[in-house]
């Protein structure tokens, strides 16, 4: 109580130094009030203390052309009454506790589970399931996630899954750096994977990655993909894929240099933003020494693939 | 009702009647389910004591049930009637199970009674009772809201009408509130993490391959595709006006559904006054009542000269006064479309009740320019044309913020913090200008309010120069949905500190593609023009996309308060600042 009748005759006295001083706006001190001096000193510091305000070095004393003051207080001015000083005040609390307060925790992890496809294939004599899957959890700079895409062609499953730590650091890019592990029919193999994902001008997602696994083996990565808008909720999504590899692997199937690319393009329909229904067509084609293992094999080097399937998000 | 606590205060003196025959026709329509909040009409509440029982009820607005967070059984909640130089004394109860709060939008209280929980207070914890007390030296059209998490969303809010001493400046027969609001049957919680995930969920409005063809028909291929190709660099869309848009939310008038048509009865002849308020969480609204003039008596409280427009734009939780003299035997439609034409607020002044007059079409969803993007693409004056193009270095451009002379934009500077992976975009160039009525509005064939339009009554509360600038940069990521003032999140971001007495200027920069309107608490915001005239005293002051306004502090509230923007979703978002009012030298309270 002692401490706020202090603190409302502080205030008193300020006001009561504002308002005389009113009518000599352009002074820089008080002295024409000689029992408030000091408070109407304050009041016309060119540059008191600053807060850690980032636009310290924007503040100008600007030469604009300034109302000019009259010499009686405005109606607004008299009608004014400044509140009085709180009675009770928070003591300093911590940045937690503040938080849990307000309930407003504008840095609060948040995660997502995308299933981008989950799509039938028809391949030439057989069927075949495909899937892309996406888990993402953590706040606007870290996030952790989980990625895994495959095919899965007579319970025969080819693919990988990656575990990476997803840190944003540019407007529109962040990098991933995590594991991840490709299991195919040879052996299954490890790396280590460094990736770039962002939105490139013009709309183009785009997820690079290079990786680097056992006996100095190399991979890299590439995919884009694209939204057009047919209606609000009917969209057609062209992709790219592109693998490459720096080594041999006949076992898997997979020889140096380029190894395939896929191109397709899904129309889907957003029945909800959650839960849309596809379909597509996909062209893949290997190259070099890939290509020469699939025909060997009595595969086709190239294939064009319908496939149908939903897209889900929560 | 259970109104316990207020029926054993027997000096309180409280009146309840319907707010409208609308609202009344409302019941009937809806007496089939009874739990709703409407099925209490709406309540006014007068004199200086007052008891309000935060809690948790049924509502239906759309249909479907859900639960809503409601003031005395209500949302919205009941009607505050003050007198201007009255001590009021509420005695807030929380019957809710997490903690809640009251602010007293617009109102000048002492920090402890400002109720914004770790600022000003601990907020009401589950269970308690709060009891602000405060003296009123101030009349006007304001309201009053939670200030926790997403409980205004949930419906906790509600008008404050104070009545001036000596009679209001400007004469009338009949008043109403007319409180607009966005109701949403999706957990608010949902909508905050739908829009951390996919922030373009709530916006059906974009640009389609149709769009494209009939663009290239109405201005050729070429130019076409130079549209797309920028806006494309940029990564930016021209249809992002707000987040949350009619998907997800039906908008109320008094709490009413547009099909429930809220209606407000007059006399032919009478001076009608409107107080609208806008009380959404997240929705900026477009007025207009086709066939009537809109006389402006008041914005945010505070009496403006009056000025006669035919549309305004009331963006969230600001409050204009407004009067009509409807001369005729007919209905009006009062009709608040909101800013992205996603839909609209709906509601009727006729003689009589169960009158409706035609509901206009909405407009056609306004694109953004590249002048809202703070690009000189041409899309402006020819003064502009010789302006730096997209990707000329801003750090290298002039520093004079009227550096073209004649033309109404200011290059820019930007604060190394906003440079980060959290900012999409960073003006080149501001508009300084307030005669720009907001996106959308400009040259639409009718008679739109401006900022440049308001003339608060009796000048300034302070006629100091102010002693100093602070800049501040309104910013955020659109599709990381994340919203700071400088780059910088609250949580990221020291308080602002002002020197009790002092009066200073701050002037914001919209770095984004959003309209922010921006709320400072416990002390009015002195609109400025560009040349640094007294223009307009606000509690909330709405930045249009690449827009630098400045407006004059006078910081005599000591304590903490807080500044941020006036979307929920945004503020919850990051885009908040704690500003803390001491004497000079002795700052340092605050969080640690």
């Amino acid at each position: 109580m002692k401490t706020s009748l202090v603190l409302t005759s502080a205030l008193a006295l300020a006001l009561s130094a504002h308002v005389a001083s009113g009518s000599e706006s352009h002074a820089q001190h008080g002295d024409g009030v000689p029992a408030s001096g000091e408070h109407a000193h304050h009041q016309h510091r060119a540059h008191p203390p600053q807060a850690a305000d980032e636009h310290a070095d924007h503040q100008q004393e600007q030469a604009r052309d300034r109302r000019v003051p009259t010499d009686k207080p405005t109606e607004s001015e008299r009608a004014h009454v400044p509140p009085d000083p709180p009675q009770t005040t928070l003591a300093p609390i911590s940045m937690e506790r503040m938080v849990e307060l307000m309930q407003m925790e504008d840095d609060a992890p948040f995660g997502m589970l995308l299933f981008d496809r989950l799509e039938w294939r028809d391949l030439d004599d057989v069927d075949a399931q495909a899937w892309e899957f996406t888990a993402w959890y953590g706040n606007d700079y870290d996030k952790l996630w989980l990625k895994t895409e495959g095919e899965r062609v007579e319970s025969q499953e080819e693919g990988h899954i990656k575990l990476a730590w997803d840190r944003i650091f540019a407007r529109w890019w962040s990098v991933q750096s995590g594991v991840r592990h490709d299991f195919r029919e040879g052996p299954s193999r490890n790396w280590l994977d460094f990736g770039v994902r962002g939105l490139a001008p013009y709309f183009f997602e785009i997820d690079a990655a290079i990786s680097f696994g056992d006996q100095g083996r190399t991979a890299a990565r590439f995919s884009g993909e694209y939204e057009m808008l047919i209606t609000q909720r009917l969209i057609l999504q062209p992709e790219l894929e592109l693998n490459w590899y720096g080594k041999d692997d006949p076992q898997n199937g997979v020889g140096s240099g380029l190894a395939d690319l896929e191109l397709g393009v899904r129309l889907r329909y957003e029945l909800l933003r959650e839960f849309a229904p596809y379909v597509g067509v996909l062209w893949e084609r290997k190259f070099g020494r890939t290509a020469d293992l699939a025909l060997h094999h009595g595969e086709d080097d190239s294939e064009v693939v319908f496939v149908a399937g939903v897209r889900a998000w929560f | 009702m259970k109104f316990d606590s207020q029926s054993s205060r027997p000096q309180l003196s409280r009146r309840r009647f319907l707010a409208s025959a609308g609202a009344g026709l409302f019941v009937v329509g809806a007496s089939r389910n009874l739990s709703i909040a409407q099925s209490a009409p709406q309540s006014v509440l007068s004199g200086t004591n007052f008891n309000l029982e935060i809690g948790e009820m049924p509502v239906n607005f759309t249909g479907n049930t859900r639960v809503g967070t409601v003031v005395n059984g209500q949302i919205p909640a009941p009607l505050l009637r003050w007198r201007e130089g009255d001590t009021v004394t509420l005695r807030v109860s929380n019957r809710m199970s997490m903690r809640s709060s009251i602010h007293w939008h617009g109102l000048i209280v002492p920090a402890d009674m400002d109720g914004v929980p770790g600022v000003s207070f601990e907020g009401i914890p589950s269970g308690g009772t709060y009891v602000y007390r405060f003296k009123v030296n101030q009349y006007g059209t304001y309201w009053y809201h939670a200030h926790s998490r997403f409980q205004e969303q949930t419906g906790l809010y509600g008008p404050i009408v104070i009545e001036r001493r000596g009679g209001e400046r400007q004469h009338s027969d009949r008043e109403y509130v007319v409180m607009l609001s966005d109701w949403t049957d999706t957990d608010p919680e949902r909508i905050f993490t739908t829009l951390k995930k996919q922030s373009e969920y709530f916006n059906f409005g974009k640009r389609t391959i149709g769009d494209f063809l009939a663009d290239v028909r109405k201005h050729g291929l070429g130019q076409t595709v130079a549209d797309r190709r920028m806006w494309g660099q940029m990564r930016m869309n021209p249809t992002d006006l707000i987040d949350v848009s009619g998907f997800a939310y039906t908008y109320l008038m008094n709490g009413v559904a547009p099909a429930n048509n809220w209606t407000g009865v007059f006399n032919r002849g009478e001076r009608v006054r409107l107080r609208f308020i806008n009380g959404s969480a997240m929705s900026i609204f477009d007025v207009r009542i086709p066939g009537l003039k809109l006389t402006v008596v008041a914005a945010d409280g505070q009496d403006v000269e009056p000025v006669t427009v035919e549309e305004f734009r009331i963006a969230t939780a600001e409050t204009y006064d407004v009067i009509v003299e409807p001369k005729d035997d007919r209905a009006y439609t009062i009709f608040a479309q909101s800013i992205d034409r996603s839909g609209y607020a709906r509601g009727t002044l006729a003689p009589r009740s169960g009158m409706a007059a035609e509901i206009p079409p909405l407009d056609l969803r306004p694109l953004l320019t590249m002048s809202d993007m703070g690009m000189s693409h041409g899309s402006h004056g020819a003064s502009d044309a010789t302006a730096h193009r997209s990707g000329v270095d801003h750090a290298a451009m002039g520093h004079g913020p009227m550096g073209h002379g004649t033309s109404a934009t200011t290059p820019l500077r930007h604060a190394p913090t906003e440079h980060g992976p959290t900012v999409d975009m960073l003006a080149d160039e501001a508009s300084t200008g307030l005669n720009h009525p907001g996106v959308g509005l400009r040259d639409n064939g009718r008679r739109v309010l401006s900022y440049a339009d308001l003339h608060t009554v009796g000048g300034p509360i302070d006629r100091r120069e102010p002693g100093r600038e602070i800049e501040l940069h309104l910013t955020g990521h659109m599709e990381r949905f994340v919203w700071s003032f400088d780059g910088r999140k609250f949580s990221e971001a020291e308080p602002l500190q002002f020197s009790l007495g002092e009066r200073l200027r701050i002037t914001l920069v919209n770095d984004t593609m959003m309209t922010h309107p921006i709320h400072l608490h416990g002390m009015w915001s002195e609109v400025e023009t560009p040349k640094g005239e007294f223009q307009v005293r606000k509690h909330t002051v709405m930045v249009n996309p690449a827009q630098r306004i400045s407006y004059a502090v006078t910081a005599d509230a000591i304590g903490r308060w807080a500044y941020h923007c006036h979307l929920l979703y945004h503020m919850e978002a990051g885009m908040f600042r704690e500003v803390e009012v001491a004497p000079a030298g002795s700052h340092g309270g605050g969080h640690t």
